[in-house]
């Protein structure tokens, strides 16, 4: 290797560099399809929702849309300020979303971590209560989200009717639409849904864990609560972190499950929900696309510092 | 530094039962060597010594003390894993350290014998860097630094070496001999490696089928082996085994007739033997010698040449394969037929049941001397 270049270096160079040719043309062939599809179902619907976030768009016309710039996220006119940065209920939005996905996905992996320990450890009939514990997260957001709905129903809900008989409570409470357990009914119910995808998650990232150090630790004497936090827990914690941050994303995007417990209530309205209330119940398409692209900016800023954190910790490390 | 003692352990995994009875005394200081080929339970003994699993049945002592129910750091014992089992995450220093710090000693305290241990191990320019940045060698020379800051009773070795390079092996081998050596410590070592156990141990336990063959010093039993199984596995290569019946037998030698009629003279103890008799002959390669004529002849099939060592496969006239070694160059020519002899004094006669006639060995040093001549 080290010679050869030195001895015919063109002739290397011109063999070397048509392989790589070649092996780039495959590579693209290999990508093109993706690319194209993606472009087409995630790249066009982006940069239009982008571009109608700068237009007075409305649903009832939309051809007659004019550019109105930033006009949609923040406008003076007379001296009162208008825009969605200075809407409350945006903010309010805002403020819902990053509520139920802090809370949500905090619940979720401590959950997920437990679940995930005891699948880990080895019992009769393990295999079918790791498939059991999957079943929330089989079930589709909607069906489960209307199952959830009708137990917490405030006449007919047989949460209530159990807490009534056991005497916790004196009269039925309308879980989902008092504001007091409104946001709390909904993290619950993406609680149970979310969990076990949790679980599986930091159970892959156990089953990786060697078994070797664990014996080592009881040669050492080291009390099982301290092998939790000193061993398994650092061990596992580039798996943990891709499962928090695969969750959290998915949480500040939340739509589905909240607009089918509590409707536009603006008590658990998230961003998504706004931004559809916005585009659809009120039919102000630029508006509500000025949210969509708040939405996305926030994400992807999410995304963005949470991948150079992560990086700075893996060349840290190696 | 502790006494160890098992009596009549058993262990079982559901219905199997793994070990069966074990009896053994390890001295306090001793180096015992427990060897076998795979799946015969010496792992198995090691980890119901060190705690890791529990005794279905029987007792096990150390220092004196009954510890079939204690914890393995209540047995203060410390074990080398195969594997090193090394935490990842961790550097050199907090990998032997950790277990200390946990049992609450003293920052000065901890520091001082982790240094200590690092010393002994060569590793002290290695303290600030992950397993993963270590060579095998290394890495094992942590496990090891990990078990001596514990200060144990008893160390345990669980085929440290097997996860390592020839020459690396040899190495650490010298290195945990030179270890003992200085620490005058008990250590239990499973290996099944015959080499590793004949150069490390003061005793060594084979073990077949979750049963003890034979104990004893590496050149009792090298010379002195109990039975055919403990006579095949130590030596390499491998003892020869040949069948035949007793045609004369007094106290002092046996005549085997072997298939192919020729007579062996095996000066064993004799005096249970009856004409007869079928029984098996054993000679180790190393004893056999080609000669111009007498003993038995025989075809060679193949030849290997080593440079120092030289070994001839050779078919019998009953069809059997005996391995010949011999030293420097094979004068043999492959496919030509030779006459090989037997000293009688370095023959083991085996009855059908396996169990070897005594052989009449007074002084081991002088037949040292003669197998090394």
């Amino acid at each position: 290797m080290s010679t050869a270049p030195n001895s015919s270096p063109p002739l290397t160079k011109v063999k070397r560099s048509n392989l790589t040719a070649s092996r780039l043309r495959a590579a693209l062939l290999f990508l093109a399809p993706m690319l194209i599809v993606l472009a087409a179902v995630a790249g066009w619907p982006l940069i239009r929702t982008i571009y109608l976030a700068f237009t007075d768009a409305n649903l009832t016309d939309l051809s007659s849309a004019q550019f109105i710039g930033f006009e949609n996220f923040y406008a003076v006119y007379d001296g009162e300020t208008y825009g969605l940065l200075v809407d409350p209920e945006w903010w309010n939005a805002v403020w819902n979303t990053v509520k139920f996905s802090l809370i949500s996905v905090s619940l979720e992996t401590i959950f997920g971590m437990a679940v995930a320990l005891v699948l880990h450890a080895s019992f009769k009939g393990r295999g079918i209560v790791r498939a059991a514990v999957l079943i929330p997260w089989g079930i589709p957001t909607i069906v489960s989200a209307k199952m959830w709905g009708w137990m917490l129903h405030d006449q007919l809900g047989i949460i209530n009717g159990m807490l009534m008989s056991v005497g916790l409570i004196h009269e039925p409470i309308a879980w989902t639409a008092n504001p007091d357990t409104a946001m709390w009914s909904v993290i619950m119910v993406d609680v149970w849904k979310t969990t076990p995808f949790m679980a599986l998650l930091i159970l892959a990232g156990l089953q990786m864990l060697p078994s070797d150090i664990y014996e080592a630790a009881k040669v050492d004497g080291v009390h099982p609560v301290k092998v939790f936090f000193k061993i398994t827990l650092p061990l596992i914690r580039p798996a943990l972190m891709v499962a928090i941050v695969f969750r959290a994303l998915d949480a500040l995007r939340i739509f589905d499950l909240i607009y089918v417990l509590t409707s536009s209530s603006t008590n658990t309205m998230s961003m998504s929900v706004y931004a559809r209330q916005q585009l659809v119940d009120f039919q102000e398409v630029g508006y509500g696309s000025a949210a969509a692209t708040l939405l996305f900016l926030i994400i992807a800023l999410f995304t963005a510092v949470t991948l150079t954190a992560g990086k700075v910790k893996l060349s840290e490390e190696a | 530094m502790a006494d160890v003692n098992l009596r009549n352990a058993i262990k079982e995994f559901g219905k199997t039962r793994i070990i069966h009875g074990v009896d053994l005394d390890i001295k306090d200081g001793e180096f015992v060597v427990f060897v076998g080929p795979s799946g015969c339970g010496k792992s198995t003994l090691l980890r119901l010594i060190a705690g890791l699993e529990d005794i279905t049945a029987g007792e096990l002592y150390i220092d004196g003390e009954l510890v079939n129910q204690k914890s393995p750091k209540e047995r203060q014992i410390a074990m080398v894993f195969q594997s090193y089992a090394l935490y990842p995450h961790m550097n050199v220093y907090e990998n032997m350290a950790f277990g200390l710090e946990l049992s609450g000693g003293s920052k000065e305290e901890v520091k001082q014998k982790v240094m200590e241990a690092a010393r002994i191990l060569e590793l002290e320019p290695l303290l600030e860097r992950k397993p993963k940045q270590l060579s095998g060698g290394q890495r094992q020379r942590v496990a090891i630094g990990r078990a001596i800051v514990r200060n144990p009773k008893v160390f345990l070795f669980d085929e440290p070496l097997s996860n390592l390079d020839a020459a690396l092996r040899v190495q650490m081998r010298i290195e945990i001999a030179k270890l003992h050596k200085d620490m005058q410590a008990t250590m239990v070592y499973v290996t099944h490696d015959q080499v590793e156990a004949m150069t490390l141990a003061d005793r060594i336990v084979v073990l077949n089928a979750g049963r003890v063959e034979q104990v004893g010093s590496p050149l009792e039993l090298y010379h002195k082996p109990r039975n055919k199984f403990v006579a095949g596995f130590i030596g390499s290569p491998k003892m020869n085994f040949l069948e035949g019946t007793v045609v004369d037998a007094s106290a002092t030698s046996i005549t085997v007739q072997l298939i192919d009629g020729a007579s062996v003279c095996a000066n064993v103890d004799g005096s249970k033997a009856e004409v007869g008799q079928k029984v098996s002959l054993g000679i180790r390669p190393e004893h056999l010698s080609v000669t111009e004529s007498g003993g038995f002849s025989g075809h060679v099939d193949v030849i290997e040449e080593l440079g120092e060592s030289h070994f001839l496969y050779v078919r019998t006239q009953s069809g059997e394969v005996i391995t010949v070694q011999g030293t420097g160059d094979a004068k043999a020519k492959r496919g030509s037929t030779c006459q090989l002899a037997v000293p009688s004094d370095l023959a083991h006669v085996f009855d059908e049941n396996g169990l070897a006639f005594s052989r009449h060995l007074k002084d081991l040093a002088a037949e040292k001397l003669a197998a090394q001549a």
